[in-house]
């Protein structure tokens, strides 16, 4: 087996294929915002204790900070950029703004996407059950009443769509 | 971080036979290796890439449950066989963690956690015979609140953070190793090292081992068990004590009981004593139950700032026993 200082990686990010030569320590996190320019995936702690930069890859959450760029080669990555469709946002971005379920806004991109498997994984049935499966998502403005709003709404517009 | 170099092994021999290289590390879920990797408290040369085998199958045998090495915390805790016969199981996996890390974290890298303390990754460097055998233990001196009430020794006196483990240990589950030579397995209460012993090893395995799998061996006592997390926070946070019990009735008596503690030792803490003092007892009597589970703790050797543990882990298993039981 022959183990490489530089690594040809295909990224597959929203649907776009990026061929890139990637040293094998590079994060998920840096290459999406530093190599591809996409800086909605944001970086918090980048020690995997915050939630900011959660994404998707193959339709499950994960944490970009804590993934080497390398090991996801080939895989589907999802971003907080390829959840609106065109101009049409995605129903859990359409919730937070309803709810006003930000601050600052730092958190957010990593609450939607949080929020958003979440719901596929079935998990937002009632308050107290988002609040356990959204609570490795911080946010330091301490939105929490709004977000837990959010989730439970556009969970119910999945269930009812 | 320093560079390394990377290969994805394509399957289990030569994933084995690049492990026999010095200064080659074993990354899968990666929550826990690439944090040490940031912070230089891991520096291999050759990372190996190894979740490309398959090794990530829940499977229920004759004889009890097979969790894949690289099965998924997330895929274990919500397996209807583990939800339905091992609940301890399911539990413990649901208390740790997040969403997100359970999604990545495998039940191999779960076991190969750290023993570690505030002061393993204090952004000032600080005496740790953890991170830097031979250093010291600046916890000895400084602050005991979340450290070890059991098994410590003055070379390091902190807990191991894994809920599984503890759950494992609970109902007598043996860690599967493979080498290029074959197949061995230790039983989960002796993967860990005794602090001192062997510095720059923590945990039994080898360099040049993987863990394959962890069986976990049938039980119809099993579905009557419990785990129970103490934490300062709701959720997200690790234990300051925790519980996990396996009990047996016939009818109101306990016939038999499997007891172990998290976030009191370097290892999940197994109570024989405990264990034994309780057969016989009605689980209704709780008063009884306490006086069984104390047997357990007039060795437990509190440090100057966590004498409060000793009564919280001995409130913690006698509630875990009677919620396995089903009277709490």
């Amino acid at each position: 087996m022959r183990f490489d200082d530089q690594v040809m990686t295909t990224l597959r990010v929203n649907g776009r294929a990026y061929p890139l030569e990637l040293e094998p320590r590079v994060t998920l996190l840096d290459v999406l915002r530093d190599r591809l320019g996409l800086t909605g995936t944001k970086k918090g702690c980048d020690r995997g204790e915050c939630g900011a930069c959660t994404l998707h890859v193959a339709g499950r959450r994960v944490l970009a900070c804590m993934t080497l760029a390398v090991m996801v080669d080939g895989a589907e990555v999802t971003t907080i950029e390829g959840m609106a469709d065109g101009d049409a946002l995605h129903p859990v971005q359409e919730a937070f703004l309803r709810s006003d379920a930000f601050q600052c806004g730092f958190c957010t991109p990593g609450q939607v996407m949080s929020a958003a498997a979440c719901i596929a994984e079935g998990h937002a049935g009632s308050a107290a059950e988002i609040k356990e499966w959204m609570s490795g998502n911080l946010c330091r403005c301490a939105a929490y009443p709004q977000i837990v709003t959010a989730v439970q709404e556009a969970a119910t517009r999945e269930v009812t769509r | 971080m320093r560079p390394f170099g990377y290969a994805r092994a394509p399957d289990l021999e030569s994933a084995l036979t690049a492990l026999v290289e010095p200064g080659t590390e074993i990354i899968a879920g990666g929550t826990e290796l690439v944090n040490w990797l940031k912070e230089g408290i891991a520096a291999p040369d050759r990372l190996l890439d190894i979740t490309a085998l398959p090794l990530d199958a829940v499977e229920t045998t004759g004889d009890g449950l097979r969790l894949g090495g690289l099965a998924r915390m997330s895929d274990v805790a919500g397996h209807p066989a583990v939800v339905r016969d091992y609940p301890v199981l399911a539990e413990s996996l649901l208390s740790a963690a997040s969403a997100q890390l359970r999604t990545m974290a495998t039940i191999g890298g779960n076991l190969m956690q750290r023993t570690r303390c505030p002061y393993f990754r204090a952004e000032t460097l600080l005496p740790c015979n953890q991170r830097d055998p031979g250093s010291g233990c600046a916890a000895l001196h400084g602050d005991t609140s979340s450290h070890a009430i059991f098994g410590w020794t003055p070379e390091c006196v902190a807990t191991h953070p894994s809920d599984l483990t503890v759950a494992l240990a609970a109902l007598d589950a043996e860690v599967i190793l493979r080498d290029a030579g074959g197949t061995r397995a230790v039983p989960m209460a002796d993967f860990y090292r005794q602090p001192g012993a062997q510095r720059q090893r923590p945990t039994t395995v080898e360099p040049e081992e993987l863990i394959t799998a962890i069986r976990v061996p049938a039980a119809p006592s099993a579905h009557r068990s419990h785990y129970l997390k103490v934490r300062e926070r709701v959720s997200y946070e690790f234990a300051v004590v925790s519980a996990a019990a396996v009990v047996e009735l016939d009818g109101p008596t306990i016939t038999g009981a499997r007891l172990a503690l998290g976030g009191v030792a370097h290892r999940p803490w197994r109570l024989p004593d405990a264990e034994a003092a309780l057969v016989g007892v009605p689980i209704s009597d709780a008063t009884a139950v306490r006086e069984a589970v104390a047997r357990s703790f007039t060795s437990a050797r509190p440090l100057p700032g966590n004498g409060f543990k000793v009564e919280l882990a001995q409130r913690a298993a006698v509630r875990a026993l009677r919620t396995a039981g089903g009277v709490a």
